[in-house]
């Protein structure tokens, strides 16, 4: 115990003094946390439309100007064909073909059913599904206000509960945010504990002081306790600030129980360190060992449920889930902040991080060597 | 095993591929001892040292150190020996006095213990006035003073020295040998690696290694007798005629 002690002290005096580690240690994962969080984002930008009205009567035209005013369409071309629209759509010039059939303003004033065609560029799936959004919400309001007065009374009563999805759907990026910034947490603390553990033992065989350690008595155990410590300890730390940024900045409620989170997060942070500890047992440069690091790191980001959900992933992907940790803090996190999941429903999650831990962490400290073969 | 006999070393060879570092070396070295352990560069010193103190595995032959067996021991080997690498292996970024404090808490040295050694050493070597100072910015010379102190921390039944004089002015040299002296006198024994020739004099007996090889081995003066020359870099340059590795 009081050997890791004494190397303790000694970590924390070369973090502390390393100028050029200390920012990115501590100040690039807020920032990263704020910029990612912001920039990740589902916020429409101005779509640009080609408008084939083939009604061209004041309700079409009411309409078109309702679109333009929400700043989220901008009509830049008209005509009346199609397929001018889609071949403009081709060469990128439009995002949406808006076609408004003939008969429109008869059909819309008289209540029969009547449709409006919106060609969406798909190629950018997650923007196509916004247009739509954003396109069938102003739409529906718009027929709302278009209904005779007799059938909007009618109308009203029918629709007062359902009046709000629109409202939500002009404003999703705020959700968004509620989404984006667990997972982005999630993987500022997977930095820390993958990188900067692993990374520092590569660094001290690079340079030669391990040698120095290595012909001391210390224990396996005692050497690998002082190199995760540290940065178990300055990872939780940042997990608490950026909680505190999420809740301060960006309103994120915390549903579930903080303590349980830190809990899990503890446990979590072992499972990184583990792996980037066994990744410093297989290379000999921090290049090597940066290298590895981060294949693993974004391999567990795309599958890990921070941008796609795991869901929409196919089966494959979904059963090599089991094996990323990221994935599962990910998903406790939401879990735990969003929805106040407790420890009844995370407790598989945590058994199978748990298990990690028993796996890589004996299994890293097994491979570390203090002498060469 | 004899108990008298502080190192011993059997046909130990390490191969690094098929290349033999260390050719089947043969030797003895009794407590209180100051064994010089001359060779060229590369002839294969730092790879012998290596492993008697347990940072190299050896491919061949058998060896002991303090009574414990380099294979089987080598954590046992480690509680009785100092070593200060070739290449410097403190830490730069920490001050004399956070640099002896960490090896002395991992030696076990009480708290107490630290302070008093840690005065001892810096004052014997007139270091105290960069007692607070970061290691990085001292000046050769005397980082490797620090690193014998710090090598010489535990009091070390055994201490290994490689190349303690490599690249340091005269005064400071001569100031190593003096602390070399010390601490034979207190009963330590001294496995020193060198490659000025000058130097052997200082030693009760020297090695003379060559292309891996163990090629004579004996005092200072049975050498030059042997040899029939006048001093040690004579029998040397002898010697390393032959030699494929120089340099
Ligand atoms: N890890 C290694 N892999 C391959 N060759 C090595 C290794 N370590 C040392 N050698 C080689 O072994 C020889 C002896 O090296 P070394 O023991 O450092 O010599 P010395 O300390 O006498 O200068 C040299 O030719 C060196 O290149
Ligand atoms: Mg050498």
């Amino acid at each position: 115990m009081r050997t890791i002690k004494f190397l303790l002290q000694k970590e924390f005096l070369q973090i502390f003094r390393n100028k050029g580690m200390l920012p990115i240690i501590f100040l690039m994962p807020m920032i990263q946390l704020v910029v990612l969080s912001f920039a990740a984002t589902f916020e429409l930008k101005e779509v640009d439309v080609h408008l084939v009205d083939f009604d061209r009567s004041a309700t079409s035209r009411a309409l078109v100007t309702k679109m333009q005013a929400t700043g989220y369409f901008n009509i830049q071309s008209h005509s009346q064909d199609v397929d001018d629209g889609i071949r403009m759509m081709r060469s990128n010039d439009i995002q949406l073909a808006l076609v408004i059939p003939q008969h429109f303003e008869r059909d819309v004033t008289s209540g029969s059913p009547t449709s409006v065609q919106l060609n969406i560029d798909a190629v950018d799936g997650s923007t196509a599904g916004l247009i739509q959004g954003y396109g069938r919400s102003i739409i529906q309001d718009f027929s709302v206000e278009v209904q005779p007065q007799i059938k909007q009374i009618q109308q009203q009563r029918r629709r007062a509960g359902i009046n709000i999805i629109p409202a939500n759907w002009y404003n999703p990026n705020l959700d968004y945010i509620k989404y984006m910034v667990p997972g982005i947490l999630v993987v500022l603390v997977s930095m820390i504990g993958m990188f900067l553990s692993g990374m520092n033992i590569v660094r001290e065989r690079e340079i030669g002081t391990i040698e120095q350690l290595n012909v001391t008595p210390i224990k396996r155990y005692q050497f690998i306790a002082g190199k995760l410590l540290p940065f178990w300890i300055i990872g939780l730390f940042e997990l608490v600030v950026g909680l505190l940024i999420a809740r301060l900045g960006f309103n994120i409620p915390f549903v579930g129980s903080v303590l349980l989170l830190l809990a899990i997060a503890g446990i979590y942070l072992l499972v990184v360190e583990g792996i980037g500890l066994f990744i410093s047992t297989i290379t000999s440069t921090q290049q090597q060992a940066m290298f590895i690091a981060w294949f693993l790191m974004v391999v567990f980001i795309l599958m890990g449920g921070l941008f796609t959900p795991i869901e929409s992933m196919p089966g494959w992907a979904q059963d090599l889930t089991l094996f990323n940790p990221v994935a599962h803090f990910i998903k406790i996190m939401r879990m735990v902040l969003l929805k106040g999941a407790g420890w009844a429903e995370v407790q598989h999650l945590v058994g199978i991080l748990t298990l990690m831990v028993v796996i890589i962490l004996p299994a890293a400290i097994f491979r570390y060597r203090k002498s060469t073969g | 095993m004899n108990e008298e006999l502080a190192i011993q070393a059997n046909d130990l060879t390490r191969k690094f591929g098929d290349f033999a570092a260390v050719d089947q070396i043969s030797f003895e070295v009794s407590q209180g001892e100051i064994f010089g352990f001359l060779g060229a560069n590369g002839a294969g010193k730092t790879t012998a040292i290596r492993m008697l103190i347990g940072l190299l595995a050896p491919t061949s032959g058998k060896a002991s150190v303090a009574g414990f067996d380099v294979y089987t021991q080598a954590e046992a080997i480690k509680r009785k020996i100092g070593y200060m690498s070739q290449k410097f292996s403190l830490y730069t970024d920490l001050t004399v006095w956070e640099n002896i404090r960490l090896y002395g808490g991992i030696y076990g040295l009480s708290e107490d213990n630290i302070k008093a050694k840690a005065e001892e050493l810096l004052s014997s070597l007139q270091l105290e006035s960069v007692r607070d100072k970061r290691i990085g910015s001292l000046p050769l010379g005397w980082k490797q003073k620090l690193a014998f102190s710090v090598a010489m921390l535990h009091e070390p039944d055994i201490v290994f020295l490689d190349e303690p004089t490599g690249g340091v002015d005269p005064i400071t040299r001569r100031q190593f040998w003096e602390q070399i002296y010390q601490a034979a006198e207190e009963g330590t024994t001294v496995f020193v690696t060198t490659h000025y020739m000058d130097e052997a004099e200082y030693c009760d007996r020297v090695s003379i290694m060559v292309d891996g090889k163990i090629e004579a081995l004996d005092t200072p003066a049975g050498l030059r007798q042997a040899y029939q020359a006048d001093d040690i870099e004579d029998v040397f340059i002898e010697l390393a005629r032959g030699a494929d590795r120089a340099e």
